[in-house]
């Protein structure tokens, strides 16, 4: 990732880029769809990054990843691998099919989902993984009033080899994981937590505290899940091994698009955080 | 020199595309099945299990996503088909835009159906004539032995001139009816086509990034040097068209030299040297023309047929000078430009403006839904034509319809 | 302006540095840093570099002393958070305007 590229200050997806991109160690092909990423990338003539890169349509990015694959298996080139790498929209949302396609025909690439928790890109319209409450550019006044879909559940669902949490804010975990998936075979998944400053509005100073923060509430949980077999990662597994979640009202407070959350919406969405956390303590192999 | 045996199989118009793609070696195949293509579909996957063509097919879970695998595996250098009708041609839409401007060899064969609402898995050509925007080459066949040729020059024509192409053909009339095929060798189409050389790079040692966002003015590069705008770029896409006729020729000649069968010409013209009453159709329609022209001939009239072919681009000049003769042109279009008139016919007219052809214009819409169009029906709808001549109108602002309204 | 010779024939991009041109003109404040608090400086050797670590522009060095690139540097005030030693704080860009 060069310096001077785009991306507004503090950007947790361009934190998390640099280590995801440090993890293949230049051997990667790069396919994204529309998104925030791709303005990261750069403007035709320049970009911004030393690694082969094929942007395509917003819905196509896992059968984009697919055609790669067969192309370089078709020439016969080895030892790149295809990253997929998108936004929670191009995920959840308009992407969510091919995905599922590609995922479904057992292709063999690495799928980053960055997840900023909306339509970052073109100025904060609610997604799939907007959470409950949170005012958006199409949630404006009420805030949406639907959970988060999720993501990491639904790969999990598709059986593949590799599913995988991560957090801009803990970059050493997100590294080892991308190197991990990396080294498999078959669709490996990986789910990265990444603040938005002028999104969730809080000061672009403040990103890997947010991070930090999401995982400290159980908002954020750090797993993978390889081969079946759930363990926690990092922070999370500290706090699962001995610790206890902070409330998460300490992470609504810290972000102006809660700030129209109502009190119900509030006890939802900690009894959701507190059921799934109790879930992971259950399956987790490694406490 | 043409192909030593003929090899003639009695094939379908979709075991001909499947096997034109077959001899043309494609590495990557990626399809959705859709009424009336649904054969190709299964016809490649037999070739691909049965080990007869080494590619790897891709069992995508929709058409976007099908052109989609396509584009990106021809980025990476691999040679690509897909193959599609009516709605699925509609849901790559997209795709067809993007294809076009990253300037990929794609070959995709379009089993012309009618597109809904309402639900019609029958023929018409409204499928590809509502892409002809997108910057495709298009290229119709009349019967199955030139939708087997003309998948095979697709991709030497698509190769040479980084256009995609798009070979289509009736569904039903021609997809699923079976008639005698020269099979050309696999020898010989290896020896007609080369091997493809994209223009795309991906290579760690000399990364590129492809088709990031555009600026409408033109931007310096990392270098030092002026690039184009987005408007630069599209502006190459269609002078790529233009200067492709030059191309569609040569591998026409080329083709006829090793196979015999040659397609140097982007229309085919019957008894048109005497005529000059010119009937205009495109795909199977063309075929049933002839025979129309020829009823009409045996009534005395001097009738000629010109069965359009490669319809992007559209051979302008070559229209006017074969119509350079005609006092009345009746173009019989199987798809209409909501609101105007049949695509072919709007070609026609802008063509022929400006130019010395002094010549009446009559459009028919026929066929739509897969209805019947008959030999007499044309022969009619062209007499009909003659005598609404004394009207003195030459060019009729609506089209009409032979249909049962 | 004339751009064929560009020679392209679709949107191919190549690698360069500062696509969004002196990105370090977008902050009103940059990372001081106060050597005699900064971990690997102190020590003269390679160590902490959390601010390396979590800079999203990557424009800080993993060097003894510890180099942010002002060219390029947006002032987030990410580095300044994150230090261990407290060793970074954000000093507001003087602006000259004249009166």
């Amino acid at each position: 990732m060069l310096p001077g590229n785009r991306l507004c200050p503090g950007c947790g997806l361009s934190l998390a880029y640099r280590h995801i991109l440090k993890a293949f160690d230049g051997q990667v092909i790069v396919t994204v769809p529309a998104s925030c990423l791709t303005v990261l990338h750069g403007m035709y003539p320049v970009t911004s990054v030393t690694v082969p890169c094929v942007n395509t349509p917003f819905a196509t990015t896992g059968a984009s990843a697919s055609g790669l694959v067969a192309g370089l298996k078709a020439l016969g080139k080895k030892g790149l691998t295809v990253l997929a790498i998108a936004g929670d929209g191009g995920t959840y949302d308009i992407g969510i099919q091919s995905l599922s396609g590609a995922t479904e025909r057992k292709s063999d690439f690495v799928y980053i989902c960055y997840d900023n928790e909306g339509y970052m890109n073109t100025g904060n319209q609610r997604s799939g993984s907007t959470p409950l409450g949170a005012i958006s550019g199409t949630t404006p006044i009420l805030g949406k009033q639907q959970n988060q879909k999720d993501m990491a559940a639904i790969m999990e669902a598709h059986g593949i080899p590799y599913v995988a949490t991560a957090n801009a804010a803990y970059p050493l975990d997100l590294y080892e994981k991308v190197k991990k998936a990396r080294a498999m075979q078959g669709v490996r998944f990986l789910h990265v937590f990444t603040p938005c400053p002028p999104g969730w509005r809080f000061p672009f100073s403040d990103t890997v505290k947010i991070g930090q923060l999401a995982v400290q509430t159980g908002w954020d949980v750090l797993y993978e899940v390889e081969g079946g077999i759930f363990r926690f990662t990092s922070a999370s597994e500290s706090i699962a091994r001995g610790g206890t979640l902070k409330p998460v009202r300490e992470f609504l407070v810290s972000q102006g698009r809660f700030r129209n959350i109502t009190e119900k919406q509030v006890d939802e969405l900690q009894a959701a955080i507190n059921a799934r956390w109790k879930r992971g303590l259950a399956r987790a192999a490694n406490l | 020199m043409s192909d030593g045996n003929p090899d003639i199989q009695i094939l379908d118009g979709n075991r001909a595309a499947a096997l034109g793609a077959k001899l043309s070696r494609v590495r990557v195949i990626a399809a959705y099945p859709i009424t009336p293509q649904t054969p190709v579909t299964e016809a490649l996957s037999e070739f691909v299990e049965r080990g007869e063509l080494d590619a790897q097919y891709i069992a995508v879970e929709s058409e976007h996503s099908a052109l989609a695998v396509c584009t990106s595996a021809s980025i990476a250098g691999a040679r690509a088909f897909t193959a599609t009708s009516s709605h699925g041609l509609a849901y790559m839409h997209e795709m067809l835009h993007w294809a076009a401007g990253t300037r990929l060899p794609i070959v995709l064969a379009c089993v012309n159906r009618a597109i809904g609402a309402p639900w019609n898995v029958l023929n018409d050509q409204q499928d590809s004539i509502s892409q002809r925007d997108t910057g495709w080459i298009q290229i119709y066949a009349r019967n199955n032995q030139e939708i087997l040729d003309s998948v095979i020059q697709a991709y030497k024509i698509a190769e040479a001139v980084y256009v995609p192409v798009m070979v289509c053909y009736d569904g039903y009339i021609l997809s699923h009816t079976e008639m005698p095929v020269d099979i050309p060798s696999q020898q010989n189409v290896d020896r007609f086509l080369p091997q493809y050389r994209p223009h795309t790079v991906l290579d760690s040692r000399n990364p590129k990034n492809y088709n990031l966002v555009t600026l409408a003015n033109p931007r310096v590069n990392a270098e030092g040097v002026l690039c184009h705008g987005y408007m630069e770029l599209r502006y190459l896409l269609q002078e790529a068209l233009q200067n492709s006729r030059e191309t569609i020729a040569k591998v026409g000649q080329e083709f006829g030299e090793l196979f015999g069968r040659s397609y140097t010409n982007m229309f085919w013209k019957e008894r048109m040297d005497d005529a000059d009453i010119v009937i205009v159709a495109m795909g199977s329609l063309a075929m049933e023309a002839i025979v129309a022209s020829e009823m009409l001939r045996g009534e005395g009239y001097k009738t000629g047929v010109l069965g359009l072919r490669v319809f992007r681009p559209f051979p302008k000049a070559d229209v006017v000078k074969a119509l350079s003769k005609s006092r009345l042109v009746v173009i019989f279009d199987k798809n209409i430009s909501y609101g105007s008139e049949g695509a072919a016919c709007s070609e026609i007219k802008a063509a022929l403006y400006g130019s010395k052809v002094n010549a009446a214009i009559r459009n028919f819409i026929v066929g739509l839904g897969g209805r019947d169009v008959a030999a007499k029906e044309l022969a009619d709808a062209v007499k009909k034509s003659l005598a609404s001549l004394t009207e003195g109108v030459p060019n009729k602002e609506y089209p009409e319809w032979i249909c049962h309204i | 302006m004339q751009t064929r010779g560009c020679g392209h024939i679709c949107g191919e991009s190549s690698p360069g540095i500062g696509e969004a041109g002196k990105t370090g003109e977008w902050r009103d404040s940059y990372p001081l840093i106060d050597h005699k608090k900064c971990i690997p400086a102190k020590q003269g050797k390679a160590a902490c570099f959390q601010c390396w670590l979590y800079c999203p522009d990557a424009v800080i060095s993993k060097t003894v002393p510890v180099q942010v690139d002002m060219e390029y540097c947006k002032g987030c005030g990410i580095c300044a958070e994150v230090c261990p030693a407290h060793a970074i704080t954000m000093v507001a860009e003087e602006t000259s305007c004249s009166s």
